[in-house]
């Protein structure tokens, strides 16, 4: 074996319990370090995919971002014109299925269109509020998760009879109906349909559960008064990275407001990014802490060494290999302390992914996990290069002792 | 055949500080292959600043110090390291063996830090060295499962390693009883004689020890870092 590393072995086994406190810092700035990345990373991840798909990628509105022009303002060629009332428009957007058409024509992504209305639950003589969504079930499945939420039955259950209603679970549980029974729904405008609940749905928030039901475009139209009309459509970008842009060019050609994910999360984003500042700090600080565990191991052993160090010099051996011997036993001790610190963070990430969170007002979830390669290859880069540094200073410090000065000293 | 192994041409060695402190003053001494030269002098006298000053483990404010014919003062650490490997051994007072390694393993040491040698004859030869000094059986103990003249004679062995022109002990049998004093002693006697004619080695040692001193072939007396006449 070369000369080095055996004389670095014989030292680092000579000295066990130096070398496993060293071991045993490293491995645990390394472990502690890769999970917290896992845990923030995952979290992060979870969040953003959450909002993803909690709202549909881009929402198209008939809202406008100013006033839509007067006819006058085109009519006459005036510096301002006062005084005028607000034309009266009919809200909703007109043409869905042709506006739909031409976005799709681009490849924009999946588009969906929905109906928002309100309405009056009536069932066994008690009335409930909920909010009555009309959804296309062939399109929706590709914008949303509703098609994956349905309990007892599918979506396209919405088809099998004239006027078919899925109710959320929790809205089911509380007016006490059952799949097959049949509801009144009263709209907004007075307008009462009659309607069989052919499914359930649960989304797993139970503010949602409680208070929504779907039903066909057709009739949340009925309810809301608003035949050939839809509220919204809803576009899912096939990268959901993208959705800002494809919003304003969708803007652009409808007129209607085209609000992407990331616009109407403008402020969890940038929250985003300080919380992944804060863990890029509390991640390097305990690398640091780390290596100067190891800085101090490997100084104290060349420092105990300083009279074999005299021996190897006054024999002849060049100051550079006695130099890298304790850069090698640094490294000895980085490399174990990494390893072990991988099989540690490793098995912290998943006890962590093991702890189970109950909340009334969602469904139980687990800690969000990120296993990534990357954290891993980071955090045992970072102690690596800080343990070979630990061993070199003091190694070169050690190495530049003048021998005669050591033997002089000890005899 | 050559000149001498090692020459000290007017060495001076003064240590900065208030007031100076010299320790070894204007000395002139050459060694020739084949000689057993024994250093004396009272305690504090300066005889091993001046076995530092021969052996290249210290430099001389003033003078020269030769090695083989090579002028030594002028070259960096590195090369007087790699001048002490290959053509300088050395045994100081106290044994100073690596204390985590086997008597085999010190003894390879300085080969394994010259190379050349595969780790068979490296191994072959380092045994045949205990051998020769009676440590066959403790050739792979540790330091400190040996006797005080045990490891003195495994550093005399460490010094033998890489065939050195010149040996350079202070007071090897300092600490020992006087058995092994005359036990070390025959074996630093036989090294000289037993070495080829060719290459003939020679052995400077500092010692207290008049019988060991009347031994050697020379004598040098030092007194306050001076050569003196050597007392009868
Ligand atoms: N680093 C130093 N600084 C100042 N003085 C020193 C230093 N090293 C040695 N001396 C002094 O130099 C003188 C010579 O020391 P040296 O060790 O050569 O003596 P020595 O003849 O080997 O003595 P001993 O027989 O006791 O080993 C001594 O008086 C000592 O005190
Ligand atoms: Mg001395």
């Amino acid at each position: 074996m070369n000369l080095t590393f055996s004389i670095a072995l014989t030292h680092v086994r000579a000295r066990v319990r130096q070398t496993i406190v060293g071991i045993v810092g490293v491995a645990t700035g390394v472990g502690f370090s890769v999970m917290m990345a896992a845990l923030m990373e995952g979290s992060q991840n979870d969040f953003i995919t959450q909002l993803v798909d909690a709202l549909p990628h881009i929402s198209v509105t008939d809202q406008r971002r100013e006033p839509p022009r007067q006819p006058s303002e085109d009519a006459y060629d005036a510096a301002e014109i006062r005084g005028l009332s607000t034309p009266v428009t009919r809200p909703g957007i007109k043409n869905p299925y042709a506006i739909i058409a031409s976005i799709e024509a681009w490849g924009a992504g999946a588009v969906a269109p929905s109906v928002q209305s309100k309405a009056v639950l009536r069932f066994a003589g008690r009335d409930t509020a909920a909010s009555v969504i009309g959804v296309d079930p062939r399109l929706e499945i590709y914008v949303s998760k509703l098609g994956t939420q349905i309990i007892s039955g599918s979506l396209d259950d919405l088809y099998k009879t004239s006027n078919a209603i899925i109710l959320g679970d929790g809205l089911a549980r509380k007016i006490g109906a059952r799949v097959g029974n049949s509801v009144a729904l009263v709209g907004g405008v007075g307008r009462t349909v009659s309607a069989n609940v052919v499914a359930l749905s649960h989304s797993g928030v139970n503010q949602i559960d409680e208070s929504q039901s779907y039903t066909l475009i057709k009739t949340a139209q009925i309810l809301a008064g608003q035949t050939g009309l839809v509220n919204e459509i809803r576009i899912k970008t096939p990268n959901a990275m993208d959705a800002r842009e494809i919003a304003m060019r969708v803007e652009a050609e409808t007129g209607y407001k085209a609000l992407s994910w990331l616009e109407a999360n403008e402020d969890l984003m940038s929250a985003l990014q300080i919380r992944n500042f804060i863990m890029y700090a509390v991640v390097s600080a305990i690398l640091l802490v780390a290596s100067f565990g190891t800085y101090n191991i490997i100084s104290t052993i060349t420092h105990e060494k300083t009279r074999d160090i005299a021996i190897m010099k006054s024999i002849g051996l060049p100051a550079k290999l006695v130099r890298r011997i304790f850069v090698v036993e640094g490294l000895v001790i980085g490399v174990l302390g990494v390893l072990i610190g991988w099989a540690l963070g490793l098995a912290m990430s998943w006890g962590m992914a093991q702890v189970e969170f109950k909340s009334p007002f969602m469904d139980a979830t687990r800690l969000p996990i990120l296993y990534a390669p990357l954290h891993y290859a980071i955090a045992g880069g970072v102690a690596l290069l800080a343990s070979a540094v630990a061993g070199y200073f003091p190694a070169r410090k050690a190495a530049s002792l003048m021998p005669v000065d050591i033997i002089r000293g000890a005899s | 055949m050559s000149g001498p192994l090692i020459e000290a041409r007017g060495i001076t060695r003064v240590i900065d500080g208030k007031p100076p402190t010299t320790l070894v003053a204007d000395i002139d001494f050459a060694m020739t292959p084949g000689e057993f030269v024994a250093i004396t002098g009272p305690s504090g006298s300066g005889k091993s600043s001046l076995l530092y000053l021969l052996g290249l483990l210290d430099t001389p404010t003033k003078g020269e110090v030769l090695v083989n014919g090579v002028a030594t003062c002028g070259l960096n650490e590195e090369a007087r390291a790699s001048m002490r490997l290959s053509q300088l051994g050395f045994v100081f007072q106290f044994h100073f063996l690596l204390p985590e390694f086997s008597a085999m393993e010190n003894v390879m040491l300085p080969m394994r830090a010259l190379g050349g040698r595969s780790e068979a004859q490296m191994q072959k030869r380092a045994f045949e060295i205990l051998e020769s000094l009676g440590l066959a059986d403790h050739a792979f103990k540790r330091p400190d499962q040996m006797s005080g003249g045990q490891r003195q004679r495994v550093a005399i062995a460490r010094s033998l390693a890489n065939d050195p022109l010149v040996i350079l002990a202070d007071e090897p049998t300092g600490n020992l009883d006087t058995h092994s004093s005359a036990q070390v002693l025959a074996i630093m006697r036989g090294i000289v004689d037993s070495s080829r004619e060719s290459d003939r080695k020679a052995i400077v040692i500092v010692t207290h020890d008049l019988d060991l001193a009347a031994k050697a072939d020379r004598r040098v007396h030092i007194v306050d870092g001076k050569i003196a006449a050597t007392p009868e």
